[in-house]
């Protein structure tokens, strides 16, 4: 400790001076981190994802489907690898647009919003995040907001261009027009916010394309157009062009249908919709045609409240009598729970009633009150608050944004932690074009926001980890995610999703979170070995099949020279009969109910699996008119299998011809 | 038991009724050599035109191989010889295990076929580079080695019904003749008293058509186990003093020595005695001469010697002989098992000196080879032991 002078460095008087209130806005500014602008790179990611989460949030609430575009220009390239570049971000959404008056404190303040004061599922929750992108923007390119919004279809759009002042957390308006230019929406309505900003564009695990992919996963409802800076240049593309120009697209990019800008398609049909990346643009389709149900607000649930807040609620409230707060305050609290709290926190020397006035309840009796109600047996908190993706929708996400061959999924039932409902769901998707000597790829998701960063903090991490993967055929070394073409999804729907930091990045470690996971992950996993086992047993028939095949011709040819028998007339002879044996073989394990029946049966038959065969999906349909439509599919997949042994004794054919000539 | 035996004993099957024509047939001995390949060639034909047929008729093609293994050998009491069972396993074409196999036995099958065309021979490892070859369209190759092929002959042999000379092969030749007797072979004479120090190689084949005996004068025939000790016994002029034959088989003799010690003992009435180490491989070599192997049961008819001796070296001979400590060698835990298992076999249990013998070693615990008695004297075993025991019969059989 410092030693005592005879003269303060500083007095009460003097520190007085300095000492000063600290706006939000400029606490922000300078712990910008926290929110997620860590560096230029985080920076372009976080300013998009506020954007596009606010618009779908909106488009939502107005049951709109959501028609969202994300551009990004490239102003000035990075001078070096190390300095970032300048950025434009243009987000355009077909929402309800905003009202004129709302618009600085939407896009200027700094929490402020609708989301943070009421306990209901959506994306974002503290309303920070789009006013603090615009801010970032602002700091480094000294650029205002431009807003652009049309809240009605008839009347004009306005354009408002928003500076911030960071002492006083207050808007500055530094335009402020009527327009009619803005984009045709399908909506009529619309938002539009573009914000320069330095940053830096990059491809990767965590760039603003995963993060649209994942987001166009979870939400296979909305449609979103991504235009990087590499394509914004690009002159529009028109469709007639299609068929020419995504022949020469990567292949990890497999265009789905020309007909996607018509109607959606849906998962069930036999055509599989995928992402497409055209010259000008990357376009994830929307698979799934309706809107998530509607989420209802909930009143907070007492065992999910500090006490700290607890004495706020009492302080604040318009209730003039305990038993009128507790009930309406909070919910699942019944006027006879009441009582028993009331008894239980009743002082001997003070009694307390239902009926005392919450202004004659003293700091102590509120605690007591508190932890009787923390004590008392409460009934667990509403679920219908929840908006779970669902597993048709989750199959349909996968199916478009990951190539595999096998997908499944699952929704749990909703279940509560610290008072506060939430459900989790999990899909995994296998096989097919996916690395099959890598880690698997879990893509995590919070109230159907992807979560890029901090994989290893998260409870979905943990929760893939925790689970053994060994009992369904899947590789995994100690301690570690499992290995193998395999992408793991997982989804933790709530009105108030515990993260770890306020950049929303990682979901906090609670037992009762992790449990559900873990059951979440192994309803598909067991789903996934089945169809391991299975395809592993496939496999082994194709090499039985094979291995007859290749000892036909020589066969063929010792009976030639004992009996002078024709070697091709042998030959075809005996393969007709491997191909034939092998085949009742299969209708063996069909009849068995073992093997084929299974393959395309009562695996893909489940609502909660995708098998995709030959590019298609084997599915069976309850429904008559797509049994139709599925079945000539399915001959089509096996008739092509046949073409391919044909070929190949075709192929052997033609060497014997020739051998024996020779 | 020297080679593995390539099939497994299934579920018994009654053998079709073309076999046993087949087995028939075998009988025939006396044919001459040329008559024997028309009937060979005529076999393998039928072989495959079995196959040709149920293919073209869409039924499943399978040959039956009889079993070559320890379920599928009879012990005939009367003849005392080992016997093969009736007992055959299918091997089909469409069935995983036994598809490689299917193909392989065609394919020498094939081959055999084309020696007989050009009347040329053999050897087991020449029928296994005339078979190999990489499949048509793939990496893989007809035969792994030569163990593979050498039971897909084997099989051959009883799925034909032919031996193996008649299949125009032959194995590594291996054991010695000096003695008493003149030979043919292939047309050239042979005195086997005059074969200097290393004597008259025993071709693999000794069918009468390619060895005639002349002048056959010894009186017995004395088979001992090894070259080394049968040097033991030439340099000495054994076979002089005591009027016989001398062979040697290398350790388990190969068919030709059997079958050359079976003809002397059948077409001359030469007593076949021999002279083996005491331990259960000796005891088995006895066993195989005088009964027949498991592996080769169907052959026992013309290898088999019922009435060959075992001379030595005995359990007895630590003490009778008087030798020194040195020459044991302790019974391990597998000579252990292998001496109770020869001691149960059907044709040793009722024997009762065998019985006694065996269990004298056991008791003993250790083994001796014959070049122990090397320790009394050099020549103890040719001026002493053999002729004291001949002199005194004293041999169990």
């Amino acid at each position: 400790m410092a030693k005592k002078s005879s003269t303060p460095r500083a007095n009460a008087e003097s520190m007085a001076a300095k000492q000063r209130e600290i706006s939000v806005s400029e606490f922000f500014a300078k712990n910008r981190h926290l929110l997620g602008f860590d560096n230029p790179r985080k920076a372009l990611l976080t300013t998009i994802k506020e954007a596009v989460d606010n618009a779908l949030d909106a488009c939502e609430e107005a049951e709109i489907l959501p028609d969202i575009e994300v551009k990004i220009e490239e102003l000035t390239a990075p001078p070096s690898p190390t300095k970032p570049g300048r950025y434009k971000v243009t987000v355009t959404d077909n929402g309800p647009g905003i009202v004129r008056r709302q618009v600085e404190n939407i896009f200027g303040k700094l929490l402020y919003g609708s989301k943070f004061h009421r306990l209901k599922m959506s994306r974002g929750q503290q309303g920070i995040g789009i006013s603090a992108a615009g801010m970032y923007g602002l700091m480094t390119t000294g650029k205002p907001m431009v807003i652009h919004t049309k809240p009605s279809a008839k009347k004009p759009a306005h354009h408002i261009e928003l500076a911030m002042d960071t002492s006083k957390n207050q808007p500055e308006v530094t335009v402020d027009v009527e327009t009619d230019d803005f984009p045709v929406t399908s909506s009529g309505t619309g938002t539009m916010v573009a914000i320069e900003l330095e940053a830096r564009y990059q491809r990767g695990k965590t760039s603003v394309e995963a993060y649209l992919e994942q987001t166009a996963i979870a939400n296979p409802h909305a449609k979103i157009t991504f235009i990087p800076p590499d394509k914004a240049s690009e002159g529009p593309e028109f469709d007639i062009e299609n068929g020419e120009t995504n022949e020469d697209t990567s292949p990890s990019r497999k265009r789905g249908d020309s007909d996607n800008d018509g109607p959606p398609a849906h998962a069930e049909g036999s055509l599989i919709v995928r992402t497409i990346e055209k010259a000008d643009r990357i376009e994830y389709p929307r698979t799934i045609d309706e809107l998530p149900p509607e989420t209802k607000e909930i009143k907070p649930h007492p065992h999910g409240v500090e006490l700290g807040t607890f004495l706020g609620m009492l302080k604040k409230s318009d209730e003039k009598q305990l038993s009128g707060f507790l009930t309406n305050a909070f919910c699942r609290v019944t006027p006879a729970t009441v009582k028993d709290v009331v008894d239980a926190a009743s002082a001997k020397s003070k009694t307390l009633t239902p009926r005392s006035y919450t202004s004659s309840i003293d700091t102590t009796t509120a605690e007591r009150i508190y932890k009787a109600l923390q004590e008392a047996k409460l009934k667990n908190p509403p679920t219908d608050c929840l908006a779970p993706i669902g597993v048709r929708q989750m199959l349909a996400g996968m199916l478009k944004g990951v190539q595999a061959e096998f997908y499944t999924a699952s929704t749990r039932s909703p279940s509560v932690y610290r008072g506060n409902p939430f459900q989790i769901e999990a899909a995994v998707a296998f096989g097919g074009d996916l690395p099959g000597d890598q880690p698997a790829r879990v893509i995590r998701f919070a109230n159907r926001v992807p979560l890029l960063y901090q994989q290893s903090a998260c409870c979905s991490f943990k929760s893939v980890v925790d689970t053994s993967w060994r009992n369904y055929n899947m590789s995994q070394p100690r301690g570690a995610a499992p290995v193998g073409p395999l992408v793991v999804m997982i989804h933790m729907a709530s009105v108030w999703v515990p993260f770890t930091s306020e950049s929303k990045e990682a979901i906090a470690d609670y037992d009762e979170i992790r449990k559900e996971m873990k059951l979440a992950l192994q309803e598909c996993g067991r789903k996934l070995g089945q169809y391991i086992r299975r395809r592993q047993k496939m496999k082994r028939e194709g090499e039985r099949r094979d291995i007859f095949e290749r000892y036909i011709g020589e066969i063929a040819k010792a009976c030639n020279a004992l009996t002078g028998t024709d070697t091709q007339e042998l030959y075809d002879a005996l393969l007709k009969q491997a191909k034939r044996r092998t085949e009742i073989a299969d209708a063996q394990l069909d009849e068995d109910g073992k093997f084929i029946k299974d393959e395309h049966g009562r695996l893909a038959k489940d609502e909660d699996v995708i098998i995709v065969h030959n590019g298609k999906i084997a599915r069976d349909e309850d429904d008559e008119g797509a049994q139709v439509e599925s079945k000539p599919a399915k001959r089509e997949g096996k008739k092509v299998v046949k073409k391919k042994v044909v070929k190949k004794v075709r192929k052997k054919a033609g060497e014997k011809a020739t051998l024996f000539e020779g | 038991m020297a080679k593995k035996s390539t099939t497994k004993a299934s579920s018994p099957k009654q053998p079709s009724g073309k076999k046993l024509v087949k087995k028939g047939g075998q009988k025939a001995v006396a044919a001459s050599r040329a008559d024997r390949d028309v009937v060979t060639a005529e076999r393998l034909q039928q072989l495959a035109e079995g196959i040709v047929k149920s293919a073209l008729a869409g039924r499943e093609p399978k040959l039956d191989v009889p079993t070559r293994a320890a379920s599928n050998t009879k012990w005939n009491k009367t003849r005392g010889i080992l016997e093969m069972g009736s007992a055959a396993q299918e091997r089909q074409l469409f069935n995983m295990g036994q598809a490689r196999k299917f193909m392989q036995t065609l394919l020498h099958g094939q081959g055999i076929s084309k020696l007989i065309e050009q009347d040329k021979t053999l050897s087991l490892r020449g029928m296994f580079y005339s078979g190999l070859h990489t499949i048509a369209g793939t990496k893989e190759k007809t035969f792994h080695d030569q163990t593979e092929s050498d039971g897909i002959l084997e099989d051959l042999e009883v799925t034909v019904g032919s031996l193996r000379e008649e299949l125009h092969i032959f194995a590594k030749k291996r054991g010695t003749m000096v003695g008493n007797i003149t030979v043919i072979d292939s047309g050239d004479t042979i005195d086997c008293r005059r074969m200097g120090s290393g004597g008259y190689a025993i071709p693999s084949i000794c069918e009468p058509d390619v060895i005639q005996f002349e002048k056959v004068d010894a009186d017995f025939v004395l088979h001992v186990e090894k070259d080394t000790v049968w040097q033991r016994f030439n340099e000495d002029k054994f076979w002089r003093t005591h009027n016989c034959i001398l062979t040697e088989g290398s350790g388990q003799p190969p068919r030709g020595v059997r079958r050359l010690l079976h003809r002397l003992n059948k077409e001359h009435g030469l007593p076949i005695i021999c002279l083996l180490d005491c331990d259960p491989w000796g005891h088995y070599i006895y066993s195989v001469i005088k009964q027949g192997s498991i592996s080769l049961a169907f052959e026992s008819e013309r290898l088999a010697i019922p009435d060959a001796k075992f001379l030595g070296i005995r359990s007895k001979d630590y003490e009778a002989c008087d030798l020194s400590d040195d020459v044991k060698i302790d019974l391990n835990d597998r000579d252990i098992t292998r001496a109770k298992q020869i001691a149960e076999y059907p044709w040793f249990q009722d024997k009762k000196a065998w019985q006694k013998e065996i269990q004298g070693m056991l008791r003993n615990g250790f083994k001796m080879e014959v070049e122990s008695l090397i320790t009394k004297d050099i020549s103890y075993v040719t001026e002493t032991y053999v002729p004291e025991r001949l002199k005194a019969e004293d041999w169990i059989s």
